[in-house]
């Protein structure tokens, strides 16, 4: 079988490299099974396109029709010099990384010490991480195209797994670099994370291409949260301009816990963001926040679920974004609450700026309840900057220019609030300050 | 310091102001009391540099230079500060790091470095202790969910760290308890000098009894219908506004 014919829809393509990869790997049967299942609703379904409700305002064309070498070649020593800068240096973590997807033992820092943070290969493959993977791999995934495509190839991500009663000790970084050796590559991360009762980890993921080849990474994320664990998540999405991400993240809450998803999207192509709350247990809180800045002619797409499946639990969405330029956004927020779901709080917001014409943003709240003790709130604004704060700054000498960059820093700056980790939330402070490429004339 | 000839402005075709004229010097304390609707707070945002207000006819000199070209900001850098009746909230964005950024931005724009940090800091200290704020209110974001005597007092706050030749205070003891008025009359009474100029505006005579001025302003209707020294204050409280009004149709 020709699987480099150019000829070759994506869709064949990765149809027909997959009986090449399966045959390839030392998985048990079970896992065979869960991907022979998995390529079978990719091929039924195939790529979203933008008859489908919910990708109505992204389209997958230009990325689809491109062609991809789908493993990566990984010939070139990354040195820790050059990429240093992607990393969050100024605290002690754990360190996942790949690079083409394939793990670096050199940049990694992992442990088995009371808790695991390693990697998804090992995981599927010894014996030891059986039962956990039994119990957890690919068991909440709603069954979409896109993330059974991802379980189908899913072989390499990090496997972070936090027993009861245990806190990891530092942040993890998860971090995939793409080298550009290939000139066109298609990355399918997975990662497991599995935090148990009154269990507690922080992790900050990053997707980063190293030269401006185009990289398409189609990643998935499980995260199961057992009664009164803590996740907090960070995702940052600050690639080059010919990066594009669809990142399908699926969370499974029980009784009284806690996960929070922050996810800074400041750069790349195209970003599309599934993140999928799924309350399985009373008293959840579930925190969505989101801080988009974008130009030229990048996208950014925030498709969020919550589905409140039982009584007495809170959900938070936060999501700004600032587009300049032919830059668009998209925020589609659905929020689900079950008849048996009562005394639930839901909150959901969406404040946009459009700095230029040509910029654009839709954004649909979609409520769906079927309780009736709820409260459910929901607002978007799309505005301008305010004009009496610009006066009032100018009053003070700060002028036009650096007044309006010092209101969108102050009006995207206000989602960081809920940022646990000090020195992650100063570096995307700078981060914003210099995307929005002004000195505002002061340390953060 | 600051002159205004025959000054006429409004906004979108309504009249406010009708021939204002009015001269400070360096060193004095002028306040002006009007009615509601008289023109006072269009007076302090037309000199501030408030866009949305046509000037008409008239000038305004700062320093013998007319500024009416001017942006605002270009003449906080001369030295004009207004604070406001109604300061606005900007969330996300701390008292210290607005504080910071002003200062840096009137120093860029005469050419200077930014503020050394430590001098900032010890300005801050120094500053903040005037205005008896303290540390944690200094890290909150500018205004939000400030009470009006907070809101005020960060309003002088900011003026004794920018240092303006000119002060206009639009209302500011609007909102205030008896200890917020103290506090912030000692702080604008500390600032006082012989090289910069305060314009109180105000409703009520109260706040004059804490500042008080050397040139009393009444505003009547777009315009200065009586001017004189501290006692025209306590005149105005005593008989009302009315009276002027009736004294000037007379």
């Amino acid at each position: 079988m020709n699987i480099e014919s150019r000829n070759m829809s994506l869709k064949d393509k990765l149809l027909s490299s997959y009986l090449t990869f399966q045959e390839n790997q030392d998985f048990d049967n079970s896992i065979h099974d869960i991907k022979d299942a998995a390529i079978k609703v990719f091929e039924e379904k195939g790529f979203p396109t933008r008859k489908d409700e919910n990708w109505k305002y992204t389209s997958l064309n230009s990325l689809v029709k491109e062609d991809y070498s789908l493993v990566g070649r990984n010939d070139d020593a990354v040195e820790f010099r050059d990429v240093k800068k992607f990393f969050l240096n100024d605290i002690d973590t754990y360190k996942i990384v790949f690079i083409d997807g394939k793990y670096s033992s050199y940049l990694s820092e992992t442990t088995h010490d009371g808790v695991d943070v390693c990697l998804l290969s090992a995981a599927l493959t010894k014996p030891k991480y059986k039962s956990v993977i039994d119990k957890y791999f690919d068991k909440i995934l709603k069954k979409d195209s896109l993330t059974s495509l991802n379980t189908a190839f899913a072989r390499e991500g990090a496997y972070i797994y936090v027993p009861k009663g245990k806190a990891v000790s530092k942040p993890i970084q998860i971090v995939h670099f793409a080298t550009g050796v290939e000139s066109n590559l298609m990355l399918q991360p997975r990662n497991l994370v599995v935090v148990e009762e009154n269990a507690e980890v922080q992790i900050i993921e990053r997707h980063q291409s190293l030269n401006s080849n185009p990289v398409f990474t189609n990643s998935v994320t499980e995260i199961y949260a057992g009664n009164h664990a803590r996740v907090d998540y960070y995702k940052i999405q600050n690639d080059k301009e010919q990066a594009s991400l669809i990142d399908n993240t699926h969370i499974d809450q029980q009784t009284s816990s806690e996960v929070a998803v922050h996810t800074f999207s400041f750069g790349g192509k195209l970003t599309r963001n599934n993140l999928n709350f799924y309350q399985n247990g009373e008293h959840n809180n579930s925190i969505l926040k989101g801080v988009t800045i974008i130009e030229d002619k990048q996208h950014v797409d925030h498709n969020t679920l919550v589905h409140h499946k039982q009584p007495n639990c809170e959900s938070h969405q936060d999501y700004k974004g600032i587009f300049d330029d032919r830059s668009t956004g998209v925020f589609n927020g659905k929020v689900i609450v079950d008849s048996i779901a009562q005394k639930i709080n839901a909150y959901q917001s969406n404040n946009n700026i459009l700095v230029s014409d040509k910029a654009s943003i839709n954004s649909k709240p979609q409520l769906e309840i079927f309780a009736d003790d709820v409260r459910c709130s929901h607002g978007c604004t799309i505005g301008q900057l305010d004009e009496d704060a610009l006066f009032y700054m100018k009053t003070r000498g700060i002028g036009e220019k650096e007044g309006r960059a010092l209101l969108m820093y102050a009006f995207a700056n206000n989602v960081l609030e809920s940022v646990k980790i000090p020195q992650l939330k100063s570096r995307i402070t700078k981060l914003i300050a210099n995307k929005l490429g002004v000195n505002l004339g002061f340390e953060v | 310091m600051l002159e205004i000839k025959n000054l006429n402005a409004g906004i979108e075709d309504k009249d406010i102001l009708r021939g204002i004229d009015l001269k400070v010097n360096a060193g004095e304390v002028h306040a002006i009391m009007g009615p509601n609707g008289s023109g006072k707070s269009t007076l302090s945002s037309v000199i501030a540099g408030k866009e949305e207000y046509e000037v008409t006819d008239g000038d305004i000199l700062f320093e013998g230079e007319s500024i009416l070209e001017m942006d605002a900001d270009e003449r906080a850098h001369k030295g004009v500060f207004l604070s406001f009746q109604y300061p606005v909230e900007i969330p996300g964005v701390s008292v210290t790091n607005f504080i910071k950024t002003a200062i840096n931005q009137t120093r860029k724009a005469k050419g200077l470095e930014d503020m050394p940090a430590s001098e900032m800091l010890k300005k801050i200290r120094e500053k903040s202790e005037l205005l008896e704020i303290d540390r944690k209110f200094l890290s909150r974001s500018l205004n939000e969910g400030f009470s009006g005597g907070e809101k005020k007092r960060n309003e002088i706050f900011q003026m004794a760290m920018l240092e303006p030749k000119l002060a206009i205070l639009d209302e500011t003891d609007s909102g205030l308890d008896i200890d917020a008025l103290r506090i912030v009359s000692n702080g604008v009474n500390k600032l006082r000098s012989s090289d910069n100029a305060v314009i109180v505006i105000t409703h009520y005579q109260r706040l004059l009894e804490y500042i008080v001025p050397d040139f009393v302003h009444v505003l009547v209707n777009g315009k200065i219908v009586k001017s004189g020294g501290k006692e025209l204050a306590l005149e105005l409280e005593e008989k009302g506004y009315d009276w002027v009004k009736a004294e000037t149709t007379v």
